[in-house]
């Protein structure tokens, strides 16, 4: 049993009724094929891979086409109108402090995406070792580190997050690696519930007997084993951590000025919301969503995937 | 039942104690000392040297736990908020009751919407309404809050004048509930994110359920389909939402943080933002504390839910 149980496959897939795998499993092939095979099956997966590939190439392959200056406040006071509407100079016109608004997007997204990936990349990390190690060598060690989650769990994120973001003050970094340090309390709990099925089968058992060390069977053999789980909740991290942040820049705790993301972008775009400055929300807000939701229809594709890989077994 | 009730309290207590201790190490990794973050940049080195004794922060780390760990359990002493020059507890007390009533509000009002939501995808599954709400939910749960506030109140509030742009400003919560056209947008903008989750987990709960063996014999006896799915599959399907509410509840604690802000709802998230915007650390460990306490006590209410509910759990 992976994560299952949190949340139900998404609207491509039928649900976890067998009735499609049979058929495939006569298909044949390898196990990558296979989990291919599902993937691409799921054609809202496919759609989101497409967005998350859009994002990134527009990020960081647009601006070597679109020069945009995004960094020099005073330069952007100087040479634009601010809150100027979309015209042929600024396709997605300028926001409150001149920057060129299409340009920021791909800028600011960035940023987002940077946090996204780095702080899932910690959670995943730093959980899949606590859980492995606390489900492998279990009591007291077990005892604490579960405890630990426990209280962590309690406190609703964002308040940890407000609360490191204030004691530490924000930079790129510093909003990873706090996001990151927040955020690795699930894949821990994940994991550790499937090494504690693990550690009691045969095949760790055949490693013990050949003489495998605690730290190797954890390694080589345990955290391999709970891949599935990882990678999904991997995807799903990506898309909270970029939430998060979000969420951080409209308290006024995201990148500090000129950097920005798509939430502090956001947040400063819905200052304007009463006086009419539509494309300062709509393009940036249907970045965030549309980004979003494709890691989350890439999850949930994938948990499927793993989840057939699971039945077959 | 008594023997599960305790352990149950047992391990919220040592719950609580690690709050009070996560609590006070967030308070003494501020770099530079609580007493330059209470003092500012300019305080001489003998009012650090002051501050530091009266606070008892010249104290071994373990005694300086003892004391305030006491403070809490004895006083409820959670500091005091040199930038409001107040006690942080005579802040968020009055607060406390409004966050409840929009955290209560808006779980009720998801549940009332995602039950339904799940059962008729569950009854339509793989039909055009269960793909549209699914997609409707996935849109929703990768909105930013914030984004969706704001735009409910550009629409609802802004053009179309059926409700307030701002959330009650009144003191008492009384007064908050008699203007359902202030509170109806701020309870619906913070439900929005767990309506999602919850028709999904609905969805796949009753699916579930629905392949159960009880299921088939009730269909065999002859039962209605509308009998097995309400009287049979519901109720078993809607054990599993306890637990989910108890799991959810941080989310919308700290959901309400984002929600107050843009509404201007006076509650403990607002106050949350304003001491962010401060930098008042004594005033976030607080409402963060009291945040955490909340859930701790939600999640112990539903677990003693789900334990009256399902009697399997307690022998577990």
């Amino acid at each position: 049993m992976t994560a299952s149980s949190a949340v139900e496959p998404g609207a491509g897939a039928p649900g976890p009724a067998p009735a499609g795998g049979e058929a495939q499993q006569q298909l044949g092939g390898g196990l990558t094929m296979q989990l291919v095979r599902v993937f691409v099956e799921n054609r809202l997966a496919v759609v989101g891979l497409a967005i998350i590939a859009f994002a990134i190439l527009f990020c960081w392959v647009g601006p070597l086409f679109y020069h945009t200056n995004q960094t020099d406040t005073q330069k952007a006071l100087l040479n634009s109108i601010q809150n100027a509407a979309p015209s042929g100079a600024h396709p997605l016109g300028t926001d409150a402090s001149g920057f060129d608004l299409l340009g920021r997007i791909m800028y600011g997204g960035q940023i987002s995406l940077e946090v996204g990936f780095a702080a899932a990349g910690i959670a995943t990390i730093v959980g899949v070792l606590v859980g492995a190690v606390s489900g492998f060598f279990g009591r007291a060690i077990d005892a604490v580190l579960m405890r630990f989650v426990d209280v962590l769990l309690s406190v609703p994120i964002l308040y940890l997050l407000i609360v490191l973001a204030v004691i530490f003050t924000p930079s790129v970094k510093i909003l990873i690696l706090v996001i990151g340090f927040t955020a690795w309390l699930v894949p821990a709990r994940l994991v550790r519930g499937e090494t504690l099925s693990l550690r009691v089968r045969e095949f760790v058992q055949a490693v013990r007997v050949m003489g495998g060390g605690g730290p190797r069977i954890v390694l080589r053999h345990i955290i391999p084993n709970t891949i599935g789980t990882i990678i999904v909740n991997a995807t799903f991290q990506v898309a909270d951590a970029i939430l998060l942040l979000a969420a951080l820049g409209f308290i006024g705790l995201g990148v500090p000025s000129p950097q920005t993301d798509w939430g502090s972008m956001l947040s400063n775009g819905v200052n304007y919301a009463f006086d009419g400055y539509w494309w300062e929300i709509y393009p940036t807000g249907l970045a965030i969503v549309l980004v979003v939701v494709a890691f989350n229809f890439v999850g949930d594709a994938l948990r499927d995937a793993f989840e057939v890989r699971l039945q077959r077994r | 039942m008594t023997g599960y009730l305790i352990r149950r309290i047992a391990q919220a207590i040592v719950v609580v104690l690690g709050v009070i201790l996560l609590t006070f190490l967030l308070g003494h990794i501020i770099p530079g000392g609580a007493a330059r973050a209470a003092l500012g940049q300019r305080a001489t080195p003998s009012a650090l040297a002051q501050f530091n004794h009266e606070h008892h922060y010249d104290e071994p780390i373990w005694n300086q736990f003892w004391l305030y760990t006491w403070g809490i359990i004895r006083h409820f002493d959670l500091g005091f908020s040199y930038r409001n020059n107040q006690s942080v507890v005579s802040l968020i007390r009055e607060r406390i009751p409004k966050t409840l009533v929009l955290v209560g509000l808006s779980t009720v009002f998801a549940l009332l919407v995602a039950v339904p939501l799940g059962i008729l995808q569950v009854v339509r599954r793989n039909k055009p309404v269960d793909y549209l709400l699914t997609g409707a939910s996935f849109v929703g749960y990768s909105m930013p809050a914030f984004l969706l506030g704001q735009l409910l109140i550009l629409y609802f509030a802004i053009d179309l004048h059926w409700f307030e742009f701002e959330a009650p400003q009144s003191s008492s919560v009384a007064g908050i509930l008699a203007d359902p056209r202030g509170w109806i947008l701020p309870v619906f903008s913070l439900s929005a994110i767990t309506i999602a989750g919850f028709s999904r987990y609905m969805r796949s709960s009753m699916m579930e359920t629905l392949t159960e063996d009880y299921i088939r014999t009730a269909r065999a006896k002859g039962a209605s389909p509308s009998r097995v799915l309400f009287r049979h599959a519901l109720r078993n399907a809607l054990i599993p939402i306890i637990t989910l509410l108890g799991l959810t509840l941080p989310a919308i604690v700290g959901g309400a943080i984002i929600t107050e802000t843009v509404f201007n709802y006076p509650g403990m998230g607002l106050l949350t933002t304003n001491a962010a915007t401060q930098n008042d650390v004594p005033l976030l460990l607080g409402t963060t504390f009291i945040a955490a306490i909340a859930t701790v006590v939600g999640n112990l209410i539903a677990d003693i839910l789900y334990a009256v509910v399902d009697p399997r759990v307690r022998y577990a």
